[in-house]
């Protein structure tokens, strides 16, 4: 038997003077008072499952990689840029796999491309992806078609591995929106802890797919020409933090989330990895196993973020509290959103 | 074409989209305050559009057991049973207007001292808004969903992929992708409200606002109705009844005003309202501008990287 329940009581009940368990850590921002239908969700969470967030860090991945491929190809890097190839391919595998399960009815996922829409970040990023896959899938065809013996490179192969080179490099220039373009993504919605994070959520997710990227760089290619990959990982992970920590003064109430129940646990695991991830790139010098340990806390601190973030904007749709207060502290500030011409 | 409205502030929705001579937009004005809770318009829904169950579960929520709009909920009937004391804009006393009091059964009136009752119920059909800023509609990858010459949003489900997005896109938590049951049409499909497009290409009324009983659900061209809406309103005020306010009637709102629009007696959110929705493509260009500093910020990280010391 369900508990009879009058939607103002529950409203006091959940609103006025207590705080929340929130792990340990207190928000800054103190509970307000508001009313709702019976604390029934107001906007609705996202149909998504892991897949989105996988998709979003895979992505990034993938990016990150291409271009650690073309700079290893143009510095004569050749293991960096055998490894960013085929990591590029790999990732683009697994988003393309990631997008289409999470359909509805995945067999029409072609309808993406039946239109090109400007105010859907959806279509403008499966154009992004659609400009930048088949590059970075050539880049990677070159490149196995390169290991295989001298003589058996005839033909359509000997053609792959010609284009390599050109591939690469545009597969690195189309490779910076498909990981910034997953933020606007999050952002373009009334999921309250996505949508209020706009401002910085792009520089979040490109300094998490520089950190992936280069973490893996550190984690898989030898210290004398990993270079560039430590860079990026360290710029990466410096930029993410940073990025972050304005991102939660900036969104108010709806920072909550970040540090609540599974989304909370993510964002800590997240943070602690990413910034150990980096100093030890920063230490690791010519050791392979710092370099193999810091790439792997990189590349974890990644995948962190993408699921945290992703969990915070859930839990914000499922609570009114973050749908009606700030909406609500608008009308009484006399602030209303209004069209002004 | 993207014109200086095409994301926020007031337009003709048919027009933007490119019609260039529609008929007059169509909406519907739910007039709360004579709505007796009935559900002839939820079953009515149900019944034209030919939409699955949702499941049969006790919700403990006063009359509701339908809880909230969605992919097989198209009309909502909200129910609040009020306690007097939470009366907002309690500041004006109703007027006696010697109407009947009401009665239990052993004769004795269920009111307070002052011959009031001690609560009131709140009813609202609660249904899809058709925003003339529809952000189900502009981040709608396949183009699916789609503005009628009616003005209002309709899902085109042959199209749709289900990739969801409109479902959080959606200020209201109106639109949804259907999860079941097994077998039932358009499962895995984002479904909503109509406006009974079907009926509309008839010259028909809506189902819901045909079946209504008590005129609670208007329809009719909008312009027509945001007129009769204030009218309602100060009628209302004028005989005590201050905590009357309409609301989605304004097109210099979030959402470019609603299609769908309400006359409420309380704060929306008592409803499972939003209190100030807004359009989240309203903030597109801003998100697109950070986007592409971001991106530009990876691609110059990538290149200094490769920049200096040789190891």
């Amino acid at each position: 038997m369900t508990e009879l329940k009058r939607p103002e009581q529950d409203a006091r009940r959940r609103g006025r003077g207590r705080r929340r368990k929130r792990d340990g850590e207190q928000s800054m921002v103190p509970e307000a008072e508001f009313t709702s239908y019976y604390g029934r969700p107001i906007v609705k969470p996202a149909p998504w499952e892991a897949d989105i967030p996988a998709y979003m860090f895979f992505g990034g991945l993938a990016a990150g990689s291409s271009m650690l491929a073309a700079g290893g190809d143009l510095t004569e890097r050749p293991t960096l840029r055998r490894v960013g190839r085929v990591a590029s391919l790999l990732s683009l595998t697994v988003t393309l796999v990631t997008l289409i399960h999470d359909l509805g009815r995945p067999s029409r996922f072609l309808n993406m491309l039946r239109t090109m829409k400007l105010t859907s970040p959806m279509s403008v990023g499966t154009w992004i992806l659609s400009a930048y896959g088949p590059f970075a899938g050539l880049a990677a065809v070159s490149e196995l078609v390169d290991m295989l013996p001298e003589g058996n490179r005839r033909g359509v192969l000997r053609l792959a591995s010609a284009l390599g080179k050109p591939a690469g490099m545009v597969a690195a220039v189309t490779a910076p929106p498909v990981a910034a373009y997953t933020a606007v993504l999050l952002a373009d919605t009334a999921t309250p802890s996505w949508h209020e994070a706009y401002r910085e959520l792009p520089f979040v997710f490109v300094g998490s797919a520089a950190a992936a990227a280069g973490g893996l760089g550190l984690l898989a290619v030898p210290p004398e020409e990993a270079g560039p990959a430590r860079r990026m990982a360290v710029g990466g992970a410096v930029l993410e933090m940073a990025a972050e920590q304005q991102m939660e003064r900036s969104m108010g109430i709806t920072a909550e989330p970040l540090h609540q129940g599974t989304a909370g646990r993510l964002m800590r695991a997240s943070k602690a990895l990413t910034a150990l991830g980096a100093v030890g790139a920063l230490l690791s010098g010519r050791s392979r196993l710092a370099g193999i340990v810091s790439g792997a806390a990189l590349i974890t601190g990644s995948v962190c973020t993408r699921f945290g973030i992703f969990h915070a904007g859930q839990e914000s749709a499922k609570d009114p509290r973050y749908t009606v207060v700030p909406q609500r502290e608008r009308l009484d500030r006399g602030q209303p959103i209004r069209y002004e011409d | 074409m993207i014109g200086k409205n095409s994301l926020f502030g007031p337009i003709d929705p048919a027009v933007e989209s490119g019609y260039s001579d529609p008929p007059a937009r169509k909406g519907f004005f739910t007039d709360t305050s004579v709505c007796i809770g009935c559900k002839a318009c939820e079953v009515a829904c149900k019944e034209w559009n030919a939409i699955p169950d949702d499941g049969f579960d006790f919700l403990g929520m006063s009359y509701d057991n339908t809880g909230a709009l969605g992919a097989s909920t198209w009309r909502h009937v909200a129910f609040i049973e009020q306690p007097a004391g939470r009366r907002d804009g309690g500041s004006s006393a109703p007027v006696d207007l010697g109407m009947p009091s009401i009665r239990t059964s052993d004769g004795d009136t269920a009111a307070e001292e002052d011959g009031k009752p001690d609560f009131r119920w709140l009813m609202s059909s609660d249904v899809c808004k058709h925003c003339t800023h529809a952000a189900c509609l502009d981040v709608c990858p396949t183009g699916s969903l789609f503005r009628t010459e009616f003005g209002t949003v309709v899902v085109q489900d042959d199209i749709c992929n289900g990739c969801g997005y409109c479902v959080p896109a959606c200020p209201y938590g109106v639109i949804e992708r259907r999860k079941g049951p097994e077998g039932a049409k358009n499962v895995g499909i984002a479904q909503k409200c109509t406006l009974c497009y079907d009926r509309l290409g008839a010259g028909m009324t809506p189902a819901c606002a045909q079946a209504c009983p008590t005129e609670s659900i208007q329809f009719g061209d909008v312009d027509e109705l945001r007129r009769r809406a204030e009218e309602r309103l100060e009628k209302l005020h004028a005989d005590g009844v201050q905590e009357a306010r309409l609301y989605g009637h304004d097109p210099n709102d979030g959402v470019g005003g609603a299609g769908a629009f309400f006359l409420l007696l309380d704060e929306p959110e008592v409803y499972g309202l939003p209190p100030d929705p807004v359009v989240t493509t309203r903030d597109l260009p801003r998100m697109f501008n950070r986007a592409t500093a971001a991106a530009v910020t990876l691609f110059a990280g990538a290149v200094l990287s490769f920049l200096g010391r040789r190891r």
